[in-house]
């Protein structure tokens, strides 16, 4: 490779890599600078003895842990049963999981107030726990498109039909067979589907604030417009939190010791 | 009464009709190859035993109790599969150790069950191994441990050995059938290596398109074929045609065509053969203990196979030899 070939390929590199992480910086920065001349953690100690804080972040996360069992217990069997007996449905099936893609939060929402409502035949919305049922539900289907991606991808990387018969003739069934078979062979591309799931209700504002819910989301943005460092910090925060769920999937993609290193 | 019993088991698939009225009766202990070309029906008909296909009609007992109707999980039937099949998160004691714990065995038993397994094939010292960590012989080997341990009712193969290398299939052919005849398993295995099913089997059933051609021991099988697809396609053959006069060589035998294998027929005249060609000879190929001689006569080309002998060279290519052979040894072709 010629030297000015090289030297473009580094300069293209800089730029993408300063575009992005120097508006990071800046507002690392601003977050650290709370107490007037010095740098300090202020914000961040603000923001984390904040009990809005730690109820709204919470309760966020615990969502986040239903939508993923959610998430986990419709898209496993599913794309399972797609692929070992109705394999010409995967088209139709793969369409249907990328609507949420297609389809504003804000129309699911909506959908979900009219058919839920306290005078309907299913009143969710009446109750707290119904309405906290209800985001999840929400929840779900918008990270199905991610979930059913990579829980499909796990499945294409074994013999799904063989090893479903190999274990049904050791006398497994159904509920074994997932459980045993299918579920731990396709755990690295399930959490990755967990991780993002993750990653996607922390952040989520639109749901959770026209379902008046106290998630994470709608504090994020409440902070946002009232308070002048702090924001700074929680955005930090969201980074960080994001960050580290896309690390987690990298770990346990290269941890799950049972697979051959991808070649 | 046999052990297992089909009875006029047919299957379609839409309008394709791939297994017809194929009967079978397995004795306990027996071990049966199915034998044939791809696509005849041999897994078809395997599955539906397995229970993975259901039967479009026929019967299938397993010791006098009709299984159709039972799903595959509940007909305890070991399963041996062309791809290996192991479940690849588990280590290989946990893989033969599958079907005891589903059982509910006790974990001792089932410890204790899966040692003798490891030891059974081979392989005592790699338990603790994850599949991928063998090779394709080992994994096989893992395979048949874990179809073997729960002690199905019968045990099934299904080309077991397509997938491994020509040298690692033949030892393991044999391993296979020692292993059954030690744990006296009824066994079905298929293949479309006739020289596999020759080899292993107390009997062989000779499938062309879905139908059950010849049911026999391999002796049987190779030596008085009914059909003629089955003297085709298990060994290699020699055709003749009789004449108008219902004649080969001068010799009367009755009308039709006959087949005989490369080894009825000599070199030169011997004492039992009443039928003797002249012939060219066209290909010599030394194969060491045994001589395979391609001659041209009565205007087919014939194979034979003479043995070797220290004090006869094999003959020249183009010369002029007489070829005999025993109007008994003629295969009459239907
Ligand atoms: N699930 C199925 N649907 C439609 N046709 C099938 C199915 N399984 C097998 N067949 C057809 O049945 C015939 C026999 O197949 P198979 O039993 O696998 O043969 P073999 O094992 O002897 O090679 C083939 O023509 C195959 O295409
Ligand atoms: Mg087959």
């Amino acid at each position: 490779m010629s030297l000015y070939a090289r030297l473009t390929g580094w300069i293209v590199l800089l730029f993408g890599l300063g575009y992005f992480f120097i508006p990071l910086l800046g507002l690392t920065e601003f977050s650290l600078k709370a107490r007037r001349g010095v740098y300090s953690l202020d914000a961040y100690a603000k923001i984390i003895g904040d009990t809005e804080f730690q109820a709204t972040f919470s309760y966020s996360v615990v969502m986040a842990l239903v939508t993923i069992a959610f998430g986990i217990l419709i898209v496993v069997p599913t794309a399972f049963w797609v692929r070992l007996k109705m394999p010409w449905a995967r088209p139709y099936v793969e369409f249907l999981t990328l609507l949420p893609l297609v389809i504003p939060a804000i129309v699911i929402v909506f959908g979900y107030i009219r058919l839920y409502n306290t005078s309907s035949w299913l009143p969710l919305t009446g109750t707290v726990t119904g309405t906290n049922l209800l985001l999840a539900f929400g929840y779900t289907v918008l990270a199905l498109p991610y979930m059913y991606r990579a829980v499909d991808t796990g499945l294409r990387t074994i013999d799904v039909a063989t090893l479903t018969e190999a274990a049904q003739s050791l006398g497994a069934g159904w509920a074994t067979i997932l459980t045993r078979v299918i579920l731990p062979n396709v755990l690295p591309a399930v959490l990755s589907g967990a991780f993002l799931t993750f990653a996607i209700v922390i952040g989520e504002f639109t749901l959770a604030a026209l379902l008046d819910r106290p998630a994470f989301g709608p504090y994020l943005q409440r902070i946002g417009a009232n308070k002048p460092y702090e924001p700074f910090a929680l955005s930090v925060i969201a980074f960080a939190i994001t960050w580290a769920c896309m690390g987690l999937i990298q770990l346990v993609t290269r941890f799950s010791k049972h697979m051959k290193a991808e070649s | 009464m046999p052990y297992l019993e089909i009875a006029r088991l047919e299957k379609s698939f839409g309008a394709n009709r791939v297994v017809t009225d194929f009967n079978l009766g397995v004795e306990q202990g027996e071990f049966i190859s199915l034998l044939g070309p791809s696509g005849c029906g041999k897994t078809t008909v395997l599955r539906m035993v397995a229970g993975f296909e259901r039967p479009s009609s026929g019967a299938i007992r397993i010791g006098s109790e009709d299984v159709v109707g039972k799903r595959p999980n509940q007909r305890n039937i070991g399963m041996v599969f062309q791809a290996y099949a192991l479940f690849p998160n588990l280590t290989v004691a946990e893989n033969v150790g599958f079907g005891l714990k589903i059982k509910g065995a006790r974990r001792d038993e089932i410890t204790a069950r899966v040692a003798e397994m490891l030891a059974l094939i081979g392989l005592p010292d790699l338990g603790a191994r994850y599949p991928f960590q063998l090779s394709g012989g080992q994994q096989q080997r893992v395979a048949l441990a874990r179809a073997l341990a729960p002690k199905p009712r019968v045990l099934l193969l299904d080309e077991p050995l397509s997938a491994l290398d020509a040298k690692v299939r033949v030892s393991l052919r044999n391993e296979i059938r020692a292993i059954q005849r030690d744990l006296g398993i009824t066994t079905i295995f298929v293949t479309h290596d006739q020289e596999e099913a020759l080899s292993i089997s107390d009997r062989i059933v000779v499938m062309n398109a879905g139908i059950a051609d010849q049911v026999g021991t391999p002796f049987e099988i190779y030596n008085r074929p009914t059909t003629r697809f089955v003297a085709n396609f298990v060994g290699q053959l020699n055709l003749f045609k009789a004449d108008d006069a219902g004649r080969i060589g001068g010799v009367a035998v009755g009308q039709g065509d006959f087949a005989a294998r490369p080894e009825a027929v000599h070199l030169g005249r011997e004492a039992e053969s009443d039928i003797v060609l002249p012939a060219t000879v066209e290909e010599v190929h030394f194969l060491g203990s045994v001589i395979r001689v391609t001659a041209a006569a009565a205007g087919a080309r014939i194979a034979l196979d003479t043995f070797n002998r220290p004090d006869m060279p094999p003959p020249a290519v183009g010369s002029a030899v007489e070829l005999s052979l025993s109007s008994r040894d003629l295969i009459p072709l239907k």
